[in-house]
């Protein structure tokens, strides 16, 4: 399997007045495309700024981060805006839609930066609101939906753009079980079905129980790196 | 990007409506701006236009030559005091210079009127028959007298509407009767059309027209015969007016015989000097109307910014999401930019209506005329657009500079 994610010895240095804080230090890490990691560690760890970094949202003091085969390091602000237009997806755990715009405009919204046309923008939009099961809420307000249906609408917009990479910030944070489970079913899914490389932030085991890789960092580097499936403890509904 | 600025400008018209109020407020300053200036723009190109109509009345591409003043044992004797300018001055200057389309001669006087049992104190003027056409008087009944009248010193005369109206009954045809200046006994054989105030605020109409050579030897009696009050003389094309005005001056201290090192002994005056005085004070009116236009603009345009910059703070996480998802900066300052743009040009637009609508109510109650140029609404409309472009930049630059990190987490 092709390589997705390689990252070198990547060191993030924060400075809040004259204190250095080292969230990363030397952190090396490899994911193949199709693969579905989980990332846990405590707050602190390090984990949510190597999540910005994977996702183009930030960009490491010292070393490498090769996403797709193109070193990511380096790139000004509009290019890693492209990148995260067209390779990225992102959950994030606070249901950022965007507030008083409808789900459907909400999903069109990497497409609409993309100048997809709007005709198209609207299609592919749709679809995507179908694949999460959403079809016929294509009209609601973010305030007119459920937590669990707001994430779908997130992860329909993630989707839409057709990445090869989705970034989950502790999507399930926020959510009750029943629609834990509804949104992990779909993850799963979009995995298996697709091909996605999925990798997850959670706090949770059975969360992260989904995953076939589970990466634990702890004080800035990878502490273990599991290459095990487990029992997935929660049943999944067929596609 | 069109399909971009397009959705953006719909995205923007909605986030707008969803605060009317704010979105009113803001823009409340561009609309009494705009309004303000339009408003003021049209009653002072209405006042030009007045202005422009009392100098056209003067006649068309007129020169007046007037004598100047005399000095006598170094005593120097006021405007047109000295009698300088004769009738032969005006001849040959009409047979000199080409550029003149036709020359003609005036000397008036305050005399009193009589008809019937009715008297008024009014200008009478003796002239040339050219001079009616030079400064294009014409007649709303009856008709002017003619050279033979002047060769014959006919007692004949033309009355000016002020003169009609405070010598004649209402109803009463002028035209065949008889009336007596200092008492010689005249008869009206035309009366004039009304032309106004003149650029200085006479009354034009105040006037009866008699012929140069009755009034020097049977009304006002003279010491010189053949000095006139005033030359006039009208050009062709209003081109001509500088030249023509070199080649009077020319000819005529020529014809004085004066010295080099000497003063002219007379003044020129043509329509386009007249016009100037009234240019200049029309223009103090576009200095002050456009201070005002300007301060209005500026608060109106910093009431924008500031309602941006917070729209800006508010939707910090949304400009956060927006840049997750791909957003470039250019993205961000145009968004901005168009809501800004949006809300100026919309404060514009109803400020066009209202500077309109205040005109028309000028005119109305306070019966100044008013002029509504298309220009003046376009510039209005520009002008608010830059307002809008001029004050988004600093917030829209705000909102694009944001980390995307940190605007995802702004609680």
């Amino acid at each position: 399997m092709a390589v997705l994610i390689c990252c070198e010895d990547i060191r993030k240095i924060y400075r809040l007045g004259d204190v250095e804080v080292q969230a990363l230090r030397g952190l090396d890490l490899s994911i193949d495309s199709g693969e579905f990691v989980a990332i846990m560690g405590s707050s602190g760890s390090g984990k949510s700024t190597l999540m910005n970094i994977l996702g183009c949202l930030d960009q490491p003091t010292t070393g490498r981060y090769w996403l797709n085969g193109v070193d990511v390091a380096g790139l000004r602000a509009d290019q890693l805006a492209d990148i995260r237009n067209r390779q990225i997806g992102f959950v994030f755990q606070n249901f950022n839609l965007i507030p008083r715009t409808s789900a459907l405009e909400n999903v069109q919204l990497p497409l609409f930066y993309r100048g997809v046309s709007l005709r198209e923008q609207r299609v592919l939009a749709t679809e995507a609101l179908c694949r999460v099961g959403l079809q016929g809420r294509e009209g609601h307000y973010p305030t007119q939906l459920s937590g669990g249906q707001q994430q779908r609408v997130e992860i329909a917009r993630a989707l839409v753009a057709s990445p090869s990479l989705l970034l989950a910030d502790e999507p399930t944070g926020n959510l009750d079980t029943e629609s834990s489970r509804e949104i992990m079913a779909i993850l799963d899914q979009l995995n298996k079905e697709q091909g996605i490389t999925i990798i997850l932030v959670t706090h949770e085991t059975d969360i992260a129980a989904y995953a076939e890789r589970e990466i634990v960092i702890k004080d800035g580097h990878v502490l273990t790196d599991r290459r095990a499936r487990s029992v997935v403890p929660l049943s999944r509904p067929e596609a | 990007m069109l399909a971009f600025v397009l959705l953006t400008v719909l995205t923007a018209i909605r986030i707008l409506g969803r605060n009317r109020l704010r979105a009113g407020l803001t823009m409340l300053g561009i609309v009494i701006g705009v309004g303000a200036v339009i408003a003021m723009v049209s009653i002072g190109e209405g006042a030009k236009a007045a202005v422009a109509q009392r100098v056209a009345s003067m006649g068309t591409n007129v020169i007046m030559v007037l004598p100047g003043s005399m000095t006598t044992s170094g005593v120097r004797g006021g405007q047109g005091g000295a009698v300088t300018l004769t009738i032969s001055d005006g001849m040959e200057l009409k047979k000199r210079i080409p550029l003149l389309r036709d020359t003609g001669w005036g000397k008036r006087d305050v005399m009193q009127i009589i008809n019937g049992n009715k008297n008024w104190n009014g200008t009478v003027n003796g002239i040339s028959p050219s001079y009616l056409a030079i400064r294009d008087w014409s007649f709303s009944s009856g008709g002017a007298f003619t050279q033979q009248d002047v060769d014959t010193a006919a007692r004949v005369a033309l009355v000016g509407q002020t003169v009609v109206e405070n010598l004649f009954d209402v109803g009463e045809e002028p035209v065949g009767a008889i009336i007596r200046i200092k008492n010689v006994p005249f008869h009206v054989i035309g009366v004039l059309s009304p032309k106004g105030q003149s650029s200085q605020g006479s009354d034009q109409d105040d006037i009866i027209f008699i012929p140069f050579s009755t009034a020097e030897r049977k009304v006002f009696g003279t010491q010189f015969l053949g000095s006139v009050g005033a030359l006039f003389a009208s050009a062709e094309r209003s081109e001509d007016l500088a030249p023509a005005v070199v080649q009077i001056r020319e000819a005529l201290r020529i014809r004085h015989r004066l010295q080099p090192d000497q003063e002219d002994d007379f003044m020129i005056r043509t329509q386009v000097d007249i016009g100037k005085v009234q240019e200049s004070t029309s223009e103090t009116l576009t200095v002050m109307l456009f201070a005002i236009a300007s301060v209005s603009l500026l608060v109106g345009g910093i009431g924008i910014m500031n309602i941006l910059l917070v729209s800006v703070t508010e939707r910090t996480r949304e400009i956060g999401v927006r840049m997750a998802v791909g957003a470039k900066r250019r993205h961000i300052v145009i968004q901005f930019l168009i809501e800004a743009v949006t809300l100026s040009v919309v404060g514009g637009c109803l400020g066009i209506v209202v500077g309109v609508l205040g005109a028309r109510v000028t005119t109305v109650i306070a019966g100044w005329p008013t002029i509504i140029s298309a220009e003046t609404v376009l510039a209005a409309f520009v002008f608010s657009i830059a307002v809008g472009l001029f004050f988004g930049l600093y917030p829209a630059n705000k909102a694009a500079r944001l980390n995307p990190i940190d605007a995802l987490r702004y609680e």
